[in-house]
């Protein structure tokens, strides 16, 4: 955990509602080492958005942050707003989910690049122009020179999402975050960018996370995944033991829920029946419970610890987990 | 961007002859015959009559209508029957004495307005934004000739630095000109930028909610740069649309506020026709007031469009 590039540790969201206080984020440990990749898979309002916000320190001004994250070895949730600054876009990048949004419709796509590279580099307009132009062509963007002048919304979504790479890439950060970076683009796109993503992070060899609710994302192009419910992870292991042995009964319905090709037509998807629990009524045992197939009466009053499985890198909160219920 | 213009100046056409007909039939419906107002009450019918003819006020209102159009569209407002003087001339006059007062009050409106705007948007909710909110409405509901008369016994009875009344054009003495024009100016300005710093304010607060305003942050860009390239510009559209109603509103002469200060201004010039029945200097003044409006209006449509690429390249 000491080498880590990032390291979140015991980060615990809170966020004021009318409804009461809603925990976003549930006492979470993370750890990114540099050049590898992460997964963060879970459904919609599981906390991953919140939790990458929490780690970029643009949490909602409401919001509560508990717990540290370290990055490079300081503390970013103690750091000074101007050492934070220079730090982000720097050293620490983000791609947003929607590109429709996430550039300014009022600025060209070069000044948008340019302003970032001169934030934090020392390179006059001409220099920042040619890096600039050399990004959008190394993200696939064709004549990358007139494309400098254009405003995003002459821009497919898909090209959009290349410039908002092109622009966390811009000043070789050791840590991209991709927030659900292909969830508002077309499917014959989304495998580009996140082909895209998988080869600018090995060239450049930084850190990724990739966050996302699809679990066949995250499956050949990560090291290690954090599955996460109801605010907090519930199975943590490296790729590869994930996928040959999933423990946490959640994983293995999220699995079951992706669509697949090799299906006869009109079969139903194994939807994962029930929603999460509500964030700001806590359940006092396993959060998923309500929902689970293999739920017991223990599962109702006590939370279950992320424990060990065969392997010291494979963490799950589970009192029934798969592989010993079918020993069992 | 030229055919956007293009289209943009077709669609005035109908516009000003609406404008134009409306002009007309509200000031023939106006109660009170021209011929007598000529004539006085000593008038015979038979004068009258002869009179009505000449002017041609017996043929029906269409056909008079388009007499007067046909005139307009060769460059003849008609002529004042009390003072001899063309409409053109009459406005023209005082034109430049509106118009200064408008980019006057304009300026300090804007200089009030925009710099609380942003300071109250970034920092929103803070009591300091709730007093600035506050004050905003409280100046909304203050008429003008209130605050006329609270800065003339101000500035001009209690401090003595400024003349309550009068004018002196600019050509003849700049800094006795801006003297004279400070007051008037500034009860206009006092009145404007309660809406300006209301509409810009609300405007900025949801743009800095928008995605690109965190992904500004992430990209880790100076507060000073989000705050005013990345939130200002966005917002600014609306700001530009209650700028340009103001100052068309104000191009007719600020009627109030130039009575009260005695400036020579469009405002002055149509009371006076309405107070003496010169019909004629009447209906051409508010016909090129409100061409005035119409055309500030179309500015506006451009400025949009400079601002805002989506509109210029024919999105929004």
């Amino acid at each position: 955990m000491s080498s880590a590039l990032l390291s979140v540790e015991n980060a615990v969201v809170d966020l004021p509602t009318p409804r009461g206080n809603l925990r976003a984020v549930d006492h979470v440990d993370l750890a990114v080492g540099a050049g590898r990749t992460l997964g963060i898979v879970g459904e919609s309002g599981c906390g991953k958005t919140m939790l990458s916000r929490a780690i970029l320190q643009l949490l909602p001004k409401k919001a509560k942050l508990s717990g540290r994250v370290m990055f490079d070895g300081q503390d970013l949730t103690r750091l000074p707003a101007e050492k934070l600054r220079k730090l982000r876009g720097r050293s620490l990048a983000v791609v947003f989910q929607d590109p429709m949004t996430s550039l300014n419709p009022v600025l060209t796509i070069g000044t948008q690049l340019i302003e970032t590279i001169q934030e934090h580099l020392e390179l006059d307009l001409a220099q920042a122009r040619q890096r600039s132009i050399e990004l959008l062509a190394a993200v696939g963007i064709p004549a990358p020179e007139q494309r400098l002048a254009q405003y995003p919304h002459q821009l497919s979504g898909g090209m959009r999402q290349r410039v908002a790479i092109a622009v966390a890439l811009s000043c070789e950060p050791q840590l991209l975050i991709a927030d659900e970076p292909t969830t508002a683009l077309d499917v014959t796109i989304q495998a580009q960018i996140l082909d895209l993503l998988a080869r600018e992070q090995q060239r450049r060899h930084m850190a990724m996370i990739i966050i996302t609710h699809d679990l066949g994302v995250v499956a050949g192009r990560t090291d290690e995944v954090a599955v996460m419910y109801a605010g907090r992870v519930v199975e943590r292991a490296p790729t590869p033991a994930l996928f040959k042995q999933m423990r946490m009964p959640y994983t293995e319905a999220l699995l079951a829920a992706l669509p697949k090709l090799d299906v006869a037509p009109h079969t139903p998807l194994p939807a994962i029946s029930g929603r999460p629990p509500d964030p700001t009524r806590p359940l006092k045992g396993c959060s998923f419970s309500p929902r689970c197939r293999y739920s017991a009466e223990r599962c109702g009053t006590e939370k279950p610890q992320l424990s060990t499985a065969e392997t010291p890198e494979h963490l799950y909160a589970c009192f029934h987990p798969i592989a010993a219920r079918v020993g069992a | 961007m030229l055919f956007f213009v293009a289209r943009r100046l077709l669609y005035l056409v109908p516009v000003l002859i609406a404008v134009s007909v409306l002009t007309f039939v509200i000031a023939s419906l106006l109660p009170g015959d021209l011929a007598y107002v000529i004539l006085g009450d000593q008038a015979t019918p038979e004068n009258v009559a002869a009179l009505r003819h000449d002017l041609g006020l017996d043929q029906p209102i269409w056909l008079r209508y388009l007499g007067w159009l046909w005139h307009i569209v060769q460059g003849d407002f008609g002529r004042s029957f009390r003072t001899g003087q063309t409409v053109l001339q009459a406005v023209s006059e005082r034109v430049p004495i509106s118009f200064e007062l408008m980019i006057l009050a304009e300026l300090i409106g804007l200089a009030i307005g925009v710099p609380l705007a942003i300071a109250c948007a970034a920092k929103a909710g803070s009591a300091f934004d709730r007093l600035m909110t506050g004050s905003a409405f409280g100046m909304l509901s203050v008429p003008t000739f209130l605050s006329a008369i609270l800065l003339i016994y101000l500035f001009a009875v209690e401090l003595r630095w400024l003349p309550a009344t009068g004018y002196v054009p600019f050509t003849e003495d700049p800094l006795a000109n801006l003297r004279f024009m400070v007051l008037p100016a500034l009860t206009l300005g006092l009145a404007e930028w309660p809406g300006i710093m209301r509409v810009l304010r609300s405007d900025m607060i949801a743009a800095l909610q928008e995605d690109y305003i965190a992904l500004a942050k992430a990209k880790g860009l100076k507060p000073s740069r989000i705050l005013f390239v990345h939130a200002l510009k966005p917002s600014s559209l609306t700001l530009v649309t209650i700028t340009g109603i103001n100052i068309g509103r104000l191009i007719g002469g600020a009627v109030i506020v130039e009575t009260i200060f005695a400036l020579p201004g469009i405002g002055r010039l149509l009371v006076g026709a309405i107070l003496t029945r010169d019909l004629i200097i009447l209906q051409g003044v508010v016909l090129l007031v409100g061409a005035g409006f119409v055309i500030m209006n179309f500015i506006v449509d451009l400025l949009y469009a400079l601002l805002d690429p989506r509109i210029r390249h024919g999105h929004a």
